[in-house]
């Protein structure tokens, strides 16, 4: 059987989980007081879910404001985004509405997104509801899950959820190539990226 | 001081017709991969030289870009969503900054009124929230360092917390902009043991303050590699751009992360003396290992656009090989080391991150694959490109580049070195010589040995540190620089020599005479040039 591949990538406000995430899914483990994520890491992990297998190549982004400008180079051409907010931060939250609308507007059209409120643990600090949360998913036809890096709750689960909702490999295929990462071939898709680097010639 | 005797000379020579011989430097090269640099004149010119704004038309990465780039249009159309998108992410930063502004403000008046309400039931992290200019802990740190904006805004305190220290900043503001309305600069302030000195740059002025043994030129070379340090997270294109835009712009939003690196700088340029000589050091191989290593990059990494791949093994250099025609500046080399120090998440995952090189091109950033070739995380592997888009093609090259230096046992040596110290003293066989400092100027490279008894304690480590702050300054003083300085001290005495081709640093026990120590350092001389293929990156690579 044939390997999916899937580009994925994880979006949210810094301090929200969006490292233990990855770590859990792709070592399972956690390790508490991860240190921020500088640029962005890259991972893979192979994945069976009904008899296909997905390899998920993950790019785990840093939530960090300096790098805000740089999200555009992981979300485009990626198939799905997990954006993560901190249930017991609502301000992460509201990122993740200003998240879900820069995706709508510069992201491959039939993107699989989904919402992940991460620390679900910390029941006694939540400050997002999650029926909040769950309403304003179904509204934009996102996953939703709330997730614990720490426990693991819904972890998996949440990335056998994305790999159920990915369109079929071979009606996507031809979109597919022309999002592919070695895009220096790709003339086409090269010329609306950045010349090479984020500093500007004056 | 008082029982202390100098003698400096230009040549020393004495009746018993000990010389010192001034041949070729051991370590020395034509082929050089960083650019040789003096360890300390040349940051004053600097000074002076950037001090005028700069107009960069086009950097190096610009250059570099151009060259492999075969579609000029298309090079016009990126230039130009390249403006567009840089401006909409300005303009969305500046609306959110004006709240968080807000916040800090009211955050600050909340706090204090807590705490003059409730002076008992102070905040849990007392230690760091207490730590203002009132508290005798604050103000006994050896050295503080301040940056703010030329609108006063603070950006950055070694020290507590900054929003704690406005009053403070605005004084040394004020101090910056009373000394400038009569069109002069201030440099340094000496009060009692304080030295207070002034770095100020474009947009930015940092101030440091040291009662310790670092001379005000040595606090100016730790201030210009702090304010490099920020440069290389924002770009000197973007921080005129932010500054343009809203002169009292807080620039910790755009830091925030990012005070670790300046935090690390520090503490590293107080032990590290590839600093003080703006030099690095290497890890010891034997050449032909070391050859091997760089040929695997050469034959596996051989992609367009990669300008420098270089590998690094606790803080020590084992191997770059570079783009034909471009070199890396020392200084870089260490804003490098330091990311690779400071950032334990390289070594959870594959990294792919901007970082700006500010000696190579100031204006624009590279993009660094960032990846540990083996399990402990000690050898790291750095590839620089100005292609944004490579990640995957770099990550292929590390693979192979891995799997080479698996098979021809290239990591094994690596740690192996690293496992065993590099070496002992002894092994140069030279009574009464107690630790040195060599510094090859062709190549900025330098090698010491290992530190044994009696600087094994860390109060002693600083204390030798300081004596070679010390050496350093009087051989490199402006007013009178020296090329040979013999000096005895209490505990020890010390010689330095400077040459067309080296800079040395030893220290002797109490107790040895000028020609013995005379004796000692051509002896020196001979096992570094035994030694030089073992310590020093003698040939260059290029892909």
């Amino acid at each position: 059987m044939a390997v999916r591949e899937v580009k994925l990538c994880l979006l949210g406000d810094s301090g929200v989980g969006k490292s233990s995430i990855v770590m859990r899914f792709v070592k399972d483990a956690f390790k508490e007081q991860l240190e921020s994520t500088i640029g962005a890491s890259f991972m893979a992990k192979r994945l069976v879910v009904n008899d296909s297998t997905f390899l998920f190549q993950i790019w785990d982004t840093a939530g960090q404001e300096k790098y805000r400008a740089l999200a555009p180079m992981y979300y485009r051409g990626a198939e799905a985004a997990i954006v993560v907010y901190d249930v017991t931060r609502e301000p992460s939250f509201d990122s993740v509405k200003d998240w879900v609308k820069e995706l709508k507007r510069n992201g491959v059209s039939n993107m699989v997104i989904a919402i992940a409120g991460n620390k679900c643990d910390l029941e006694d600090l939540r400050e997002v509801n999650t029926k909040d949360a769950q309403e304003y998913s179904d509204n934009i036809g996102a996953i939703f899950t709330e997730t614990s890096a720490l426990t693991a709750v819904n972890v998996p689960e949440l990335f056998t959820s994305i790999a159920k909702k990915l369109p079929d490999a071979d009606v996507y295929e031809p979109k597919r190539q022309g999002s592919r990462v070695h895009l220096r071939k790709n003339q086409q898709e090269a010329s609306q990226r950045r010349g090479c680097c984020g500093g500007e010639k004056s | 001081m008082a029982e202390t005797r100098e003698a400096e000379q230009s040549q020393i020579s004495d009746p018993d017709g000990e010389e010192l011989m001034e041949k070729n430097a051991p370590g020395d090269s034509k082929n050089s991969m960083l650019i040789a640099s003096d360890s300390f004149e040349n940051i004053d010119i600097d000074c002076v030289e950037e001090f005028e704004i700069k107009k960069h038309k086009g950097g190096l990465i610009h250059q570099i870009v151009k060259q492999t780039s075969k579609e000029e249009q298309d090079e016009v159309a990126k230039e130009n969503d390249d403006q567009n998108s840089a401006k909409s992410d300005l303009s969305i930063g500046e609306d959110s900054s004006e709240d968080q502004g807000e916040i800090f403000e009211t955050k600050d008046i909340a706090e204090a009124l807590d705490e003059t309400l409730n002076p008992g039931n102070g905040p849990i992290s007392s230690h760091i929230t207490d730590e203002d200019v009132n508290s005798p802990e604050w103000r006994s740190q050896r050295k503080h360092i301040f940056i703010f904006s030329d609108s006063g805004k603070p950006v950055y305190s070694r020290y507590g917390n900054e929003d704690k220290l406005v009053t403070l900043f605005g004084v040394m503001q004020a101090l910056v902009s009373f000394i400038q309305v009569s069109g002069d600069v201030i440099r340094s302030i000496i009060a009692g043991e304080h030295r207070f000195v002034f770095l100020i740059r474009e947009h930015l002025i940092l101030v440091g303050v040291s009662n310790g043994t670092d001379s005000t030129q040595q606090v100016l070379m730790q201030l210009t590699y702090l304010y490099n340090q920020v440069l290389s997270v924002l770009t000197s294109t973007s921080l005129q751009k932010i500054y343009k835009q809203r002169r009292n712009y807080d620039l910790r939003r755009q830091l925030s992360g990012a005070e670790k690196f300046l935090d690390s700088l520090l503490n590293m340029m107080e032990t590290e003396p590839g600093f003080l000589l703006g030099a690095v050091r290497c890890l010891p191989l034997e050449s032909t290992v070391r050859d091997m290593i760089a040929q695997s990059i050469v034959q596996h990494a051989k992609v367009k656009d990669l300008v420098f791949t270089l590998m690094i093994a606790n803080s020590q250099l084992v191997t770059l090989v570079r783009m034909k025609k471009y070199y890396l500046h020392p200084m870089d080399l260490h804003i490098i080391i330091n990311l690779i120090n400071a950032a334990e998440s390289f070594k959870a995952a594959e990294s792919w991150t901007p970082i700006c090189l500010p000696k190579f091109d100031s204006s624009g950033f590279l993009q660094a694959h960032i990846s540990y070739l083996d399990e402990d995380c000690q050898t790291c592997l750095i590839l620089l490109t100005v292609d944004r888009e490579s990640f995957f093609t770099l990550s292929e090259c590390k693979n192979r580049i891995q799997e080479r230096l698996v098979k021809y046992n290239g990591l094994q040596a690596i740690s192996d070195s690293l496992r065993k110290n590099s070496y002992s003293i002894q092994d140069c066989k030279i009574s009464d010589l107690r630790h040195f400092l060599y510094k090859s100027k062709s190549t900025a490279q330098y090698t010491s040995p290992e530190l044994e008894a009696p600087y094994l304690t860390q109060p002693e480590q600083e204390r030798l540190f300081g004596l070679y702050q010390f050496l350093h300054q009087r051989i490199h003083s402006l007013s009178r620089p020296l090329k040979i300085l013999y000096h005895v001290g209490p505990y020890e005495t010390l010689l330095g020599w400077v040459t067309q081709g080296f800079e040395l640093y030893a220290v002797f026990g109490p107790l040895v005479t000028k020609p013995l120590a005379i004796n000692a350092i051509n002896k020196l001389l001979a096992y570094i040039k035994r030694e030089e293929n073992r310590l020093f990156i003698l040939n260059s690579v290029t892909f």
